[in-house]
């Protein structure tokens, strides 16, 4: 990075659960899970600090304090730990907080797990919880829940750029597509067109392929300072080459134009300014699909189409896993499931393991470099990373 | 019982109350005290007039509390004619096909039911199209 006094970063472990409903498994065995994972494969050091992404645990699991719960409960007591909430960003902001911190040189190695449940109260608790994530003053008590806002941004989109009918397809047929190979994901089967077409509304223009489903898990990984790390024979070690977070208005309403990501566009143009990397040199991008026009939006911030065209990408094969930007590897969102503020946690252990070529059914041939973005709201908070191979 | 807070929020939910930028003249709602235009302070009243068209419209029909008995119902965001973007269910639409672009003013209606016996009623702000005589 441009920044010569701050110390190159490693991911020096990884972990994950499945994602779905784990009526079995309690909050802090979940994340205890994803940790263990981590510590059990980690090649760096001890780690000395936990940053500890989660959205609704106050108001679904009945938990504050949390990672002083998850950092007692899996053994870690002593270490510094600390809880981020972004929504959606939740899981991208902890993993930046990580890499500031070690980053700076104040600790060597640390933490950053993220853990969510989702899928244990009534539906209308948990819409109840996540419209606390809008303007509750003027979006929530209005009746605005996060899908229905999504509805609207989709809606305006068509309208305005004229886009045909099922345009949005691709985006979640891709996300199935490649969730059907991994083990994790809370679904695994392919869907077909024809079943998007037929699919029922869940708040016109979305139908019920275009929203990414509410679940249960928790991911973890270890960085650590880059000397500290043996390399190993076979695989590649993986560095974080970008890091921004950018924030845009809380509520969609009080944007110029609400149909432009601009926090996902500066966000990413801030780690392209850091890496020396532009969009060509991105071998695959983990976006933010909560939503089918999510996925649309994320890749015209990150300059793969211009505005009004993300949707034509979705088309013709062009985001599968062997197309020009493979997006989704694990199924996103969309498929492999929306565990909250676990999600960009998920997000990071995917592309690490594209990285580290050890993605087995779902590998993007070649990858070097993975763009990974993680969004709260509508792009009201944008966490951007890149990670690259580093060659030593 | 949260009374305060929909107390607060009395002149924006009843009047459609927000400020005026008196360094660049932006009407701004809801109120934000920054005017988003020119960064200035924007401090001074402003009401607005309630009319507008539609900017973009959908349908809930899985709600939060307190709104979950309502469903379906009408979310849009307005364009008022002053400028700003507002986030609002539409209402009186009887048979009505929701258009973008279909003009719209400001009534006031319930907002949501209480939802449980630590909850309120609370009322404020929708549109309906505008009447044609
Ligand atoms: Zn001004």
């Amino acid at each position: 990075m441009e920044n010569n006094k701050i110390h190159t970063v490693v991911i020096s472990g990884l972990g994950q659960t499945s994602v779905g409903e784990h009526w079995d498994i309690s909050l802090r065995e979940l994340a205890f899970f994803a940790i263990e994972k981590a510590l059990v494969n980690n090649r760096g050091g001890y780690p000395q600090a936990l940053y500890l992404a989660n959205m609704l645990a106050p108001a679904l699991s009945h938990q504050s304090h949390l990672a002083t719960m998850v950092a007692d409960f899996s053994g870690l007591r002593g270490i510094e730990a600390t809880t981020i909430e972004a929504s959606g960003a939740s899981g991208g902001m902890a993993f930046r907080q990580g890499y500031m911190a070690v980053a700076s040189g104040l600790v060597d190695s640390v933490i950053v797990a993220g853990v969510e449940k989702l899928t244990e109260q009534t539906s209308v608790n948990v819409n109840s919880a996540f419209a606390t994530n809008t303007d509750s003053e003027y979006e929530a008590d209005h009746g605005l829940t996060p899908t229905s806002q999504a509805a609207l941004l989709m809606k305006r989109y068509i309208y305005e750029y004229d886009v045909p009918d099922f345009a949005f397809s691709g985006f979640p047929v891709v996300a199935h597509a490649n969730g059907a190979s991994n083990k994790n994901a809370m679904f695994q089967r392919a869907i077909k067109p024809e079943s998007y077409q037929r699919a029922g509304f869940v708040s016109e223009p979305l139908n019920m392929f275009d929203v990414a489903p509410y679940a249960d898990g928790a991911a973890a990984v270890i960085l650590t300072r880059a000397e500290l790390v043996a390399d190993l024979p076979e695989i590649p070690t993986v560095s974080v080459s970008g890091s921004s977070a950018v924030i845009d208005t809380l509520a969609l309403h009080d944007r110029q134009n609400p149909i432009v990501f601009n926090a996902a566009k500066e966000s990413i143009a801030k780690v392209y300014a850091q890496s020396g990397l532009g969009h060509s040199d991105i071998d695959l991008f983990e976006l933010f699909d909560a939503y089918s026009i999510f996925g649309a939006l994320s890749l015209e911030a990150a300059g793969f189409s211009e505005a009004g065209k993300g949707w034509e990408l979705a088309q013709d094969g062009r985001i599968n896993l062997d197309g020009e930007i493979p997006i989704s590897t694990f199924g996103g969102l969309k498929a492999r499931g929306y565990p909250g503020g676990a999600t960009g946690v998920y997000q990071i252990v995917e592309a690490a393991t594209q990285l580290m070529g050890l993605a087995e059914e779902n590998q993007v041939k070649g990858a070097k470099n993975a763009l990974v973005q993680s969004l709260g709201g509508p792009a009201s908070t944008a966490v951007t990373h890149i990670l690259s191979q580093i060659e030593r | 019982m949260d009374i305060p807070r929909h107390w607060r929020l009395r002149k924006q939910r009843y009047g459609l109350v927000g400020e005026v930028c008196e360094h660049c003249d932006s009407k701004v709602f809801p109120p934000r005290d920054i005017c988003p235009d020119c960064g200035e302070e924007a401090k001074t009243l402003f009401s607005f007039s309630g009319k507008g068209e539609v900017y973009s419209h959908s349908t809930v029909y899985d709600a939060p509390k307190g709104f979950d008995e309502s469903t379906p119902y009408t979310i849009a965001m307005v364009k008022l004619e002053e400028g700003p973007l507002v986030t609002a269910q539409l209402t009186d639409l009887q048979e009505k096909e929701v258009k973008i672009g279909m003009p719209v003013e400001m009534v006031t209606r319930k907002l949501r039911e209480a939802g449980d016996e630590r909850s309120m009623i609370v009322y404020g702000y929708k549109f309906r199209p505008v009447m044609s005589h």
